[in-house]
């Protein structure tokens, strides 16, 4: 392997140790909707770090890492506090806490004590995972300590997951049911807390304290768009978390050539592979994508055309005024007020199916489909005749309403209904409720 | 800690300080010019969005425009600039910024994902795209990328005259936008959906306020950086809400505590080299945060302690002018009660219970005996026989109106009885006048055991 690829490999290696190790209370942080205490308690880090070292002043990581895990913590507490003394908007606090904690960071860091051992606003923001991996490399280091440290909070994670997933998922879902359970929900939060404080902190150094936050909500949220199921949310987040890691660091090897420039940083370019992920399970999610969302919609609203150009040509009969001015496709789209498209594939359809046949483009109803269409207009005119005889609406309003229902009556529910309004032989307008069979 | 606050308190001289504070510098007057509209600016919008509960979107906005920075700047540098120019690299910040807005709302509008997540996913996503095509600017032919970095912290030092100068322009015209468009935005954050049904275009005016917001984050970048004019928007404002009740006087005062934040941070980062202007500026609005969370004349801790413990007051000195009289109602005299009977009437502490009658005896409601114990005075008659009254006729509406049962007014009444307004009580009384003569005292409708409180309980439960 080239040294190149040789880093890649360690970039992906430590990148996916945080995705994983974050979808764990990430995902318990999109499910009881406290995402932006991630984010709060992310920013927190650089102050935490600030003032472990003015406190030790030595750069031991265990002590730094106690600090700014302390300070995550206190973040957590203060945005109560704030939130409760101040009776304000949790949002509100937040924003209070955090942005004053970080800015006492930045003033900290920027004394000439801090900035003489190297420890800056940019390293903690940015997080440098690209030269994390290079280094494990020129040092031929065989187990760098990131792999241990990752690996110890991605250990402690599930393990605290594992001991509390019962826990956790009822107060997740339901906080007042587990109060009541004897689950106190205010513990399990600070447990979430000092979990993301830990995590948050363990994984700056590696993918900076911003993309800490994509690596928690992102793949969680997608997750969240994918299943209805607690268990399954972590392993789609663990999943996702990876393929971001994955996909980002390859893109920011090969992307910026094709445009002529040279690789960006790897962090980076995988919260926009995560990001990227998230907007393609958006459209695609079968459940609770656009796409299939709006499939179901245009189903709905052709099954919904194909029954009214039925229910037409019934009419029409009934009139006796079928001849060849009328049963044309653009007279009917232009009664039923539909898109060219959707009628020309409604019609389509209704053809294939055998309900409908054209004679020189004029169509008219097949015997099958005369016994769809009575149906249909028999539902019509029964619900015209309950919605004016039992709900006491004006007639002139019942046709709006039974034009709606007709589309979603079963034949029980029908035969229910002729039965209510006692077997009408005429609906409210006075036209004649057609039989149930044939005539 | 001493160390680090040492090497900030490098002190300059006091003409120095003076000179400064009253902007003789030509340099320092520009940006302290600049600095302070922007707080005026971030003060007023951000009253709007705190009202509206959307404080984080601030956050998000501000995060998304790095990339427009970075992206400006390629683009300058390739259609043959030096990619230096401001109005460029903030218009490219402004167009990402409303690019994630849309973003924002997208996710919002059409998926199950709660606001903080949506909130998490713009911020995170677009800060990461943002690193990375810093990274490239950087290494971009032909330009040179160092100076990016600011708008991440901010340093308004950093800012040349000609960039400064038009800034409190900007500043001003999202103030008086604003402003003139008062009435709208004060619908729109308190009662949105009444204002969409008497045909006002909320949507419009909720990007509207959006764009404000967006406005004053590209106006901040250079002085305060992305990370923290988030603070702008939302500390000023939610210190405003500590003092005043109306949305007038809070803008006011928003956007005062945010034009004296931005002057003072300013001024001390032209006086201190090293001194970063954004988190200054962000510590000065915190502090006056914590002042007015803790003194504010509205909702300040302070106040509302006071106004608790007046209640507390007002209703432990009833209870005691009624336990006295009740303890001698039917017999005609006014004796004296011991204090151990009176302690276990309430869950009175000792000490709370002197403190009662030493106020009480100063107002002459009550007489005290060298044995501590208390007898009501003729004026405390009087007074103590008010709430009796009072109490009893609670108990009567709540039998008779609520169906709760006569064993367990006694409570209920107390709870009531204290707190509900003078033009409530007056209503009520007005209802149950009719029932019972003036000053007629009402016998209690339930056995007033005061000896045994305690030992009955058992036998109540039973």
């Amino acid at each position: 392997m080239s040294v190149e690829v040789q880093i890649g490999v360690w970039v992906a290696v430590l990148g996916s140790l945080c995705a994983v190790a974050c979808a764990v209370p990430g995902t318990l942080l999109v499910l009881r909707r406290q995402s932006m205490m991630g984010d709060a308690i992310s920013h927190t880090v650089l102050p935490g770090l600030a003032i472990a070292f003015l406190i030790t002043h030595s750069r031991d990581p265990l002590p730094m890492f106690i600090g700014a895990v302390l300070i995550g913590l206190l973040t957590a507490l203060a945005v109560q506090w704030v939130q409760r003394l101040g009776r304000m908007d949790s949002g509100t606090s937040m924003g209070v806490v955090f942005t004053t904690l970080f800015a006492l960071g930045i003033v900290l860091m920027s004394g000439d004590l801090l900035r003489s051992v190297d420890l800056d606003a940019k390293c903690v923001l940015y997080g440098n995972v690209d030269a994390a991996a290079s280094s494990i490399i020129l040092k031929q280091v065989a187990v760098p300590r990131e792999l241990w440290t990752l690996g110890g909070v991605l250990a402690m994670n599930a393990l605290l997951v594992g001991v509390f997933y019962k826990e956790f998922k009822v107060s997740a879902f339901d906080p007042a049911l587990a109060d009541s359970l004897g689950i106190s929900s205010r513990a399990m939060h600070y447990l979430l807390m000092t979990m993301t404080a830990i995590t948050t902190v363990a994984a700056f150094e590696v993918v900076g304290s911003i993309i800490v936050i994509a690596m928690l909500i992102v793949p969680a949220a997608t997750a969240y768009l994918l299943t209805d199921r607690f268990g399954w949310m972590f392993v789609w987040s663990v999943v996702f978390g990876v393929l971001a890691v994955i996909g980002g660091t390859v893109a920011a090897v090969t992307v910026p050539t094709w445009f002529g420039y040279t690789a960006t940083v790897s962090a980076g370019a995988m919260a926009v592979a995560g990001g990227l992920l998230f907007v393609g399970v958006w459209f695609a999610s079968p459940r609770h994508g656009l796409a299939s969302k709006y499939v179901h919609r245009a189903a709905m609203s052709l099954r919904v055309l194909r029954e009214d150009v039925l229910g037409l040509l019934y009419r029409l009969e009934e009139m006796r005024v079928v001849d060849h001015a009328e049963g044309t496709p653009r007279f009917l789209r232009r009664v039923l007020d539909a898109g060219p498209i959707a009628s020309r594939l409604a019609l389509r359809a209704l053809e294939r199916r055998g309900l409908i046949c054209a004679t020189a483009g004029v169509y008219a109803l097949t015997d099958a489909g005369r016994d769809r269409a009575r149906r249909l207009v028999r539902t019509h005119r029964l619900w015209e005749s309950y919605l004016a005889h039992h709900m006491h609406i004006p007639v002139d309003h019942v046709h709006g309403s039974a034009e709606v229902l007709e589309h979603v009556t079963t034949d029980e529910m029908q035969d229910r209904l002729a039965d209510e309004t006692a077997q009408p032989m005429y609906d409210p307008h006075g036209k004649r409720v057609p039989p149930a069979g044939r005539e | 800690m001493n160390a680090a606050l040492l090497t900030l308190a490098a002190l300059p001289g006091w003409s120095a300080v003076v000179d400064a504070l009253l902007l003789k510098e030509h340099n320092t007057r520009v940006v302290v010019l600049g600095v302070t509209c922007l707080g005026l600016a971030a003060g007023v919008a951000g009253t709007f969005l705190l009202l509206r509960k959307r404080s984080l979107t601030a956050d998000a906005l501000a995060h998304a425009t790095l990339p427009g920075v970075a992206l400006g700047f390629i683009v300058m540098v390739l259609a043959g600039g030096s990619g230096k120019s401001m109005p460029g690299l903030l218009v490219g910040a402004f167009v990402f910024g409303l690019l994630g807005m849309g973003w924002l709302m997208a996710i919002r509008r059409t998926t199950r994902l709660k606001d903080d997540a949506a909130l998490g996913i713009v911020l995170s996503v677009t800060f990461g795209l943002g690193m990375a095509l810093v990274k490239i600017a950087e290494t971009t032919p032909g330009g040179s990328a160092a100076g990016l970095d600011r708008f991440i912290v901010g340093r308004a030092a950093s800012m040349l005259e000609a960039e400064a100068i038009w800034l409190p322009v900007a500043a001003v015209v999202v103030t008086l936008v604003a402003l003139l468009l008062f009435k709208e935005l004060k619908l729109l954050c308190f009662d949105g959906a009444y204002g969409a049904t008497q045909g006002w275009p909320t949507g419009l005016l909720d990007a509207l306020l959006m764009g404000l917001v967006l406005a004053v984050t590209v106006i901040g970048l250079q002085s305060v950086g992305m990370l923290l004019v988030v603070a702008l928007l939302i500390v000023p404002a939610a210190a405003a809400r500590f003092w005043t009740q109306r949305l007038g006087v809070m803008v006011v005062v928003a956007g005062v505590i945010g034009m004296v934040s931005g002057y003072l941070g300013a001024i001390a980062s032209a006086l201190f080299a090293n001194a970063p202007t954004g988190p200054i500026i962000v510590l000065l609005c915190s502090v006056m945060f914590g002042v007015s969370l803790v003194f504010g004349a509205r909702r300040g801790v302070v106040v509302r302690v006071a106004r608790h413990v007046r209640l507390a007051r007002r209703i432990g000195r009833q209870h005691l002018l009624r336990a006295l009289y009740e303890m001698h109602e039917g017999t005609d005299g006014v004796g004296h009660v011991s204090r151990s009977r009176l302690m276990r009437a309430r869950s009175w502490s000792a000490g709370q219970l002197r403190r009662l009658m030493v106020r009480l005896v100063r107002e002459g409601l009550i007489r005290r005996a060298a044995d501590g114990s208390a007898a009501l005075t003729e004026q405390g008659r009087v007074a103590a026989r008010r709430y009796v009254r009072n109490h009893r006729l609670w108990e009567m509406y709540l039998i008779e109106h609520a169906d709760i049962a006569p064993s367990h007014v006694d409570r209920d009444a107390d709870a009531i009885e204290h707190v509900l307004g003078d033009a409530m009580i007056e209503r009520l009384e007005q209802l149950l006048a009719q029932r019972f003569p003036q000053m007629a005292l009402p016998a209690s409708p339930h056995p007033i055991d005061f000896v045994d409180a305690r030992e009955t309980r058992p036998a109540d439960v039973r």
